[in-house]
């Protein structure tokens, strides 16, 4: 059986594997309580910049398209996820099938909002995709940012002005209020969940490179001139990935709601985006387990250098510029190949 | 290909191996006070104006013996103003053995940490989250601070009660808890008085430098004054456009204007004849503010705003219901908050932001905010 696997479906299951392992081996940790507190609280975000990381990688490492507005997407779907959770959390009482289905909702407005962003960007190509893409994802910021929702006996009420224009009964409950965002989101999000949707992120993109759309996908992103006269519709194909990216960082929003009392569209801002660009870029772009290591580390990182107090970002910064050059850099990777590679003498050789 | 990837799973695994066993197991002897705030960012101000305080408070109190002998320890820890953030520090802290939160500084994070707390059963109080969502999750949150809606209704009432005009306008940051929050209960307190809100006009933390749009649009309405809740940094520039266009309605604002008299750059001349409301002031003449007030320049090189006084009466408060419980060092932060949460309602502080302070169970204190007019670059009371 194991013979008749190609490499790429044994690389494929070692990224599994990994993630499983890491799963059992935190959770017996957990349940043996040799786990700090601090830890403990990472465990969700840290799938959530996993699939974030995994979804981006989608767009950047397989379709070839730089995307700066990927926290648009999150935010879409967080928003969409907690709006239902809180207007739902008398009528369904089940946690597992109200968050499921809150997910679900998340990845389906963030893909909906991704075709409509997707059909107009898409047209363009290189930086100016870029420079649209951080546009739209700014915007979703904002649009989310002027909305008032509010729910009495009467229904749901809506604005764009401020919370007293809602003109609701005084039972009415304001779900969404503006830029302040929306409080007391039950906390349904759990490392198991996340685990389960890393898996199933991990399943759908490796799924997908190795899908009949998934090679048309990067002939594209290879050569663009030579995809199209093979007959593949460019934006088709750009369009399906860049849809499924956003929902996959959809889940990851619905997630992220799901963990803290509070959520805010000023969160998923600029920086926000060139955070999760950092863990594709760091983990190596169209390289999925590069992208999982990258996003566990560098959520971890901030974290582990509080003991620093006032330098901690400064340094933070630097372990990430000497990371990018051992990473990356043509030097470090001769260097590497010469003195690590005896010591990872196997792996070098696959690598080639 | 491949490679980097072990090489950063190596990396990985030593990071998290580190990071999870850090189960902190500090000095016993000592009762542990944990913060978090914003020390770094937009926002770091405040946070650390929260942080120098509390430390000031802490040393004075070690200075005099203790809490019933009991010597305070502070850990401030940064949360950047962003509610993942806040959740991290906290976590760390309890890492670290915290016995009681003093924190967090911000309205937002507030909200998130005392989600988590309530869980923990962990004594949190708040030198100046005002949100009202901040302390309602359990009972085991306090702030030192007014909420948004008393300063609204408060201020709402001075103006009608005092006749200061018939017109109003106001400019309120609608990105902001505190600021909206402090609209919210003022718009509806404006119900009741004999004024009117002429005109409204909202600005965000992305664009809180040009102010001439809102201005313009209070001056057009024809406002006699303007209501401004919101912090003094903005303030100083809502002063500033309004003078270049020749706008000059009488100015109100509440306690976040507090510290308008110390920004750099800023011709303090333009704030004479503004009022606010405010439980503190810096230039107060009682002994106990002006101590503080000259530790913190002495420590600090700045005149300490409405969040360092918060933050070092919180810290008294602290102290104060250590005391009256009976709290030891060796308690655990559960057993510490279970008698906490009752010492707090039973103690009386004098501090810098008032004298009686107490706090029913909900977790609000009660004090009165005073209305200050500032007079050749000084507050009168009014």
């Amino acid at each position: 059986m194991m013979n008749k696997m190609t490499k790429k479906t044994k690389s494929n299951l070692i990224t599994y594997l990994i993630v499983i392992a890491a799963f059992v081996i935190v959770q017996a940790m957990v349940s043996t309580g040799h786990i700090s507190s601090l830890f403990k609280g990472l465990l969700v975000p840290i799938c959530v910049y996993v699939i974030l990381a995994l979804s981006l990688n989608l767009v950047v490492g397989i379709s070839g398209e730089l995307s700066l507005g990927h926290a648009g997407f999150m935010c879409v779907g967080a928003f969409a996820s907690a709006l239902f959770t809180k207007c739902t959390s008398d009528a369904i009482t089940a946690t597992p099938i109200r968050f499921t289905l809150a997910i679900l909702i998340g990845a389906a407005m963030a893909a909906l909002f991704g075709l409509l962003i997707g059909i107009p960007v898409l047209r363009l190509k290189g930086d100016y995709l870029a420079i649209v893409t951080l546009a739209f994802g700014e915007i979703i910021k904002n649009v989310v940012n002027a909305f008032y929702i509010g729910k009495d006996s009467h229904g749901f009420h809506f604005t764009m002005k401020d919370q007293f224009s809602l003109g609701m009964e005084p039972d009415g409950q304001v779900l969404l209020n503006g830029p302040q965002g929306i409080t007391g989101v039950t906390k349904d999000s759990s490392f198991l969940i996340g685990v389960i949707l890393i898996l199933i992120t991990l399943f759908i993109v490796l799924n997908l490179i190795d899908s009949r759309d998934g090679r048309a996908i990067q002939a594209i992103r290879d050569n663009r001139i030579a995809a199209s006269t093979v007959g593949i519709s460019i934006t088709k194909y750009k369009l399906m990935a860049f849809t499924i990216s956003a929902a996959l960082a959809g889940a990851a929003g619905a997630l992220y709601s799901h963990n803290l009392a509070t959520l805010q569209a000023s969160k998923f801002n600029f920086n926000t985006s060139i955070l999760v660009l950092v863990f594709v870029v760091l983990g190596g772009i169209g390289n999925m387990r590069g992208s999982i290591i990258a996003a566990v580390l560098l959520t971890v990182l901030p974290e582990l250098l509080r003991g620093l107090a006032d330098l901690r970002m400064l340094i933070y910064a630097i372990i990430l510029i000497v990371m990018m050059l051992f990473n990356w850099a043509p030097k470090a990777l001769e260097w590497r190949e010469r003195y690590l590679g005896r010591i990872f003498n196997k792996s070098a050789k696959e690598g080639k | 290909m491949k490679k980097f990837g072990k090489v950063l799973g190596i990396m990985t695994a030593a990071a998290l191996t580190a990071g999870a066993l850090s189960v902190g197991a500090a000095a016993e002897d000592t009762f542990k006070i944990g913060s978090s705030g914003p020390m770094t960012g937009p926002a770091a101000t405040y946070g650390n104006a929260v942080m120098n305080a509390a430390q000031i408070a802490v040393d004075e109190i070690n200075e005099a013996g203790g809490a019933n002998g009991v010597m305070l320890e502070f850990n401030p820890q940064d949360d950047e103003h962003d509610a993942e953030k806040a959740v991290n520090a906290y976590n760390t802290l309890k890492d670290w053995g915290m016995q009681a939160f003093l924190g967090t500084v911000t309205s937002g994070p507030c909200i998130a940490v005392e989600a988590e707390a309530v869980n923990d059963n962990m004594f949190l109080l708040t030198p100046s989250g005002s949100a009202v969502d901040c302390i309602t999750a359990g009972d085991n949150a306090f702030r030192v601070c007014f909420s948004d809606p008393d300063q609204g209704t408060a201020s709402a009432k001075y103006i009608g009660e005092n006749g200061l005009a018939e017109k109003i306008a106001v400019i309120y940051d609608s990105s902001d808890v505190y600021s909206s929050g402090v609209y919210a209960t003022f718009q509806a307190e404006a119900a009741n008085q004999p004024f009117e809100i002429v005109c409204a006009e909202a600005f965000t933390a992305d664009s809180k430098t040009d102010f001439s749009v809102q201005l313009q649009k209070a001056k057009e309405s024809g406002a006699e004054l303007v209501f401004l809740p919101f912090y003094y940094n903005e303030i100083a520039l809502v002063f500033t456009q309004a003078d270049a266009m020749g706008f000059a309605p009488k100015w109100f604002g509440v306690d976040g204007m507090d510290g308008i008299l110390t920004v750099e750059g800023f011709d303090t001349s333009l704030t004479e004849g503004v009022m606010l409301l405010t439980p503190f002031s810096a230039d107060a003449e009682d002994e106990r503010t002006k101590n503080f007030v000259a530790k913190y320049q002495e420590l600090h090189n700045e005149v300490p705003n409405q969040f360092a006084a918060d933050a070092y009466d919180g810290v008294y408060a602290i102290a104060a219901a250590i005391e009256k419980a009976g709290i030891t060092a060796d308690m655990d932060a559960s057993e510490v908050c279970d008698l906490l949460k009752v010492a707090m309602t039973e103690i009386s502080i004098d501090g810098v932001t008032g004298t009686g302070m107490t706090w029913d169970a909900s977790g609000e204190p009660s004090k009165d905010p005073k209305a200050v007019v500032i007079e050749n670059g000084a507050y009168k009371g009014m």
